[in-house]
């Protein structure tokens, strides 16, 4: 391709504004950070010097550190159910030819397209209905809803780029299907499953939304989060925590994106 | 389900039970296994989704009478939402601000969608990544470092003030539906890059050559080639932050003020203070009805505009 034959040929305006729009997006982010080793109450320039004494503080934060275990608890349970819903859901559209996959995977792909708040209260008006209380398990289950269209994306690139071949030589080779599965597609999926479960423990770990309705007593860590909001005095500990999840979520995120494209670029059909 | 036994079931003439002949059935059908297979993802995800969803039209007839609810059905709580000007004001004003969001969102990104598909040509991984990580980190808290950006003593207030470019805060930036749709378009960046970048990524190459060669300048080539085929992406775009924007409460709560409250922040209190649930379910229901039917139109007009046009 010829450079002239694109519009703005003149690289440069179009790069700068690649930058500002990146600073769009991290700048308001990482003021979180920046805030958090503030040493004032008030989050405002000029900065009054560097703390770690909101860090301290946070550490020594009981309530926190519950709602940081209940976070950790939903996300692991949802990103491993999320995940083997996926990937049966994945290898089924992938392997077998389905007559009206399409609607099936629309019905599937729904809790992308509907808002949040809609499937949040109708999830709260069918449990408080049933005479189910509100728990953690509650949360889960709203959480897996959202995450398994994001498993299941994750997981066809994996299915899609690996030969199906190699499972039948498995099985023809006299393995049963447990075991060929678990000697041969297991290993070559696992960073789309890897990936699949980081991505779906970040999506729990961050929502709001579900959660807001969904948990009873037991809050999770964004619940925590906006409950403190309210009051002015805690917003530096808000900060340094926030600071920390952020850091941890792009870490998470990062590895997850990088197994899944990485993924896609390897030939695996031809290399093993 | 063990495929080695699809050679070795023998062509036996001899009547077979009806489990026997279903298992043969099954063992030949693609779609028979694909759908066992993809039964228990689609069981868990209908029903999660649907039995909710139906049990909140029939509350939406039922009424509230103080802590309990009157299961006799009426349409009581629908007169009282396509009736109330509060509502329609309401609905108005967020079709206007998520209207304006998606309109807005597609802007900005779409030059930074271009400058990677065309510009960029090594590391692109990279660049993706970079456009689309904050949209996996915490919605909560993107929305909340907007209140630290805007505030009354926000970074921007402040740093204005530091630098002498102004003696009062500008109050007019936090607590406005500007806040809101600035907000959200950062929020959900992501979601319209991506589309729009897959769907630039896809035009072939060759066309803007033939373009070129045909004597079109860049810009030439741009609206009679690129923009055409990439609008696809533009009009997915637009969608797909149209209607979760319309659900949001999370961005009025906190950047919105009074000015800046949205449908959702009154559906929500139906189901916290103002507790009045069926309300609320008809509520949400309407607003969900509605979004429908503009979406539709959208997909619609924008299918016939692309057929006389395109």
């Amino acid at each position: 391709m010829s450079r002239s034959t694109t519009f703005g040929g003149t690289n440069r305006t179009l790069m700068v504004y690649a930058v500002l729009y990146l600073a769009f997006l991290y700048g308001p982010v990482l003021l979180l950070p920046l805030f958090s080793f503030n040493d004032s109450i008030y989050v405002a320039f000029p900065l009054k010097g560097f703390t770690t004494q909101w860090y301290e503080e946070m550490l020594s934060n009981e309530p926190m550190h519950a709602a940081l275990l209940n976070s950790i608890k939903v996300g692991t349970v949802t990103s491993v159910i999320a995940t083997v819903l996926g990937a049966l859901g994945a290898k089924a559209v992938t392997r077998y030819r389905i007559p009206g996959v399409k609607p099936v995977v629309g019905v599937i792909s729904l809790p992308l397209v509907v808002p949040g708040i809609i499937l949040g209260v109708a999830l709260l008006i069918l449990l408080t209905r049933s005479g189910i209380p509100l728990t953690l398990v509650t949360v889960t289950l709203g959480h897996v809803l959202l995450c398994v269209p994001f498993a299941m994306v994750t997981l066809i690139a994996s299915f899609d780029g690996f030969d199906k071949s190699m499972e039948e030589a498995a099985a023809d080779l006299g393995d049963n299907v447990l075991w060929s599965f678990w000697r041969v597609t297991l290993p070559i999926i696992f960073p789309g499953i890897l990936a699949s479960l980081l991505l779906c423990f970040t999506i729990s770990f961050d929502e709001f939304i579900m959660a807001f309705f969904l948990a009873g007593t037991e809050p999770t860590l964004p619940i925590f989060i906006y409950s403190q909001l309210r009051f002015p005095q805690k917003l530096p500990g808000v900060l340094a925590m926030g600071a920390c999840i952020l850091v941890v979520s792009f870490v998470v995120v990062f590895l997850s994106q990088w197994l899944r494209r990485r993924n896609l670029g390897v030939p695996v059909n031809g290399g093993v | 389900m063990t495929e080695t036994a699809l050679g070795t079931a023998p062509p036996r003439r001899p009547p077979r039970s009806l489990t026997q002949r279903l298992a043969i059935a099954f063992r030949r059908s693609e779609a028979l296994r694909g759908y066992s297979l993809l039964s228990p993802t689609l069981v868990v995800m209908a029903l999660s989704m649907c039995a909710p969803l139906i049990m909140m039209v029939v509350m939406s007839f039922w009424s509230q009478t103080g802590f309990e609810f009157d299961t006799t059905l009426s349409l009581k709580n629908y007169s009282e939402a396509f009736s109330s000007p509060i509502y329609e004001a309401l609905l108005l004003r967020t079709l206007k601000i998520s209207g304006a969001c998606a309109l807005a969102t597609v802007l900005i990104s779409y030059p930074m969608a271009y400058y990677v598909a065309f510009h960029v040509h090594r590391r692109k991984i990279l660049w993706i990544i970079l456009m689309t990580l904050p949209f996996w980190t915490s919605y909560l808290l993107r929305v909340f470092a907007w209140k630290v950006v805007l505030g009354f003593n926000g970074a921007i207030n402040s740093g204005l003030k530091v630098l002498g470019l102004i003696d009062q805060p500008l109050e007019f930036l936090l607590y406005s539906q500007d806040a809101v749709v600035i907000t959200l378009a950062h929020a959900w960046a992501a979601f319209a890059v991506l589309p729009i970048y897959v769907s630039l990524e896809k035009i072939d190459r060759s066309l803007l050559e033939a373009s070129a060669d045909l004597g079109n300048g860049p810009a030439a080539t741009f609206f009679r080639v690129t923009l055409p085929l990439s609008l696809p992406g533009v009009m997915a775009a637009m969608l797909l932050i149209f209607i979760p924007t319309v659900g949001d409460f999370v961005t009025p709560a906190l950047v919105g003020g009074p000015d800046g409250l949205m449908m959702a922040n009154i559906i929500q209190a139906q189901f916290g203070k103002v507790n009045n649930w069926p309300l609320g379910a008809a509520l949400a229901i309407s607003m969900m009805f509605i979004v429908a039917i503009i979406s539709l139109l959208y997909v619609w007009i924008s299918r016939q505009v692309a057929e006389r046009f395109l």
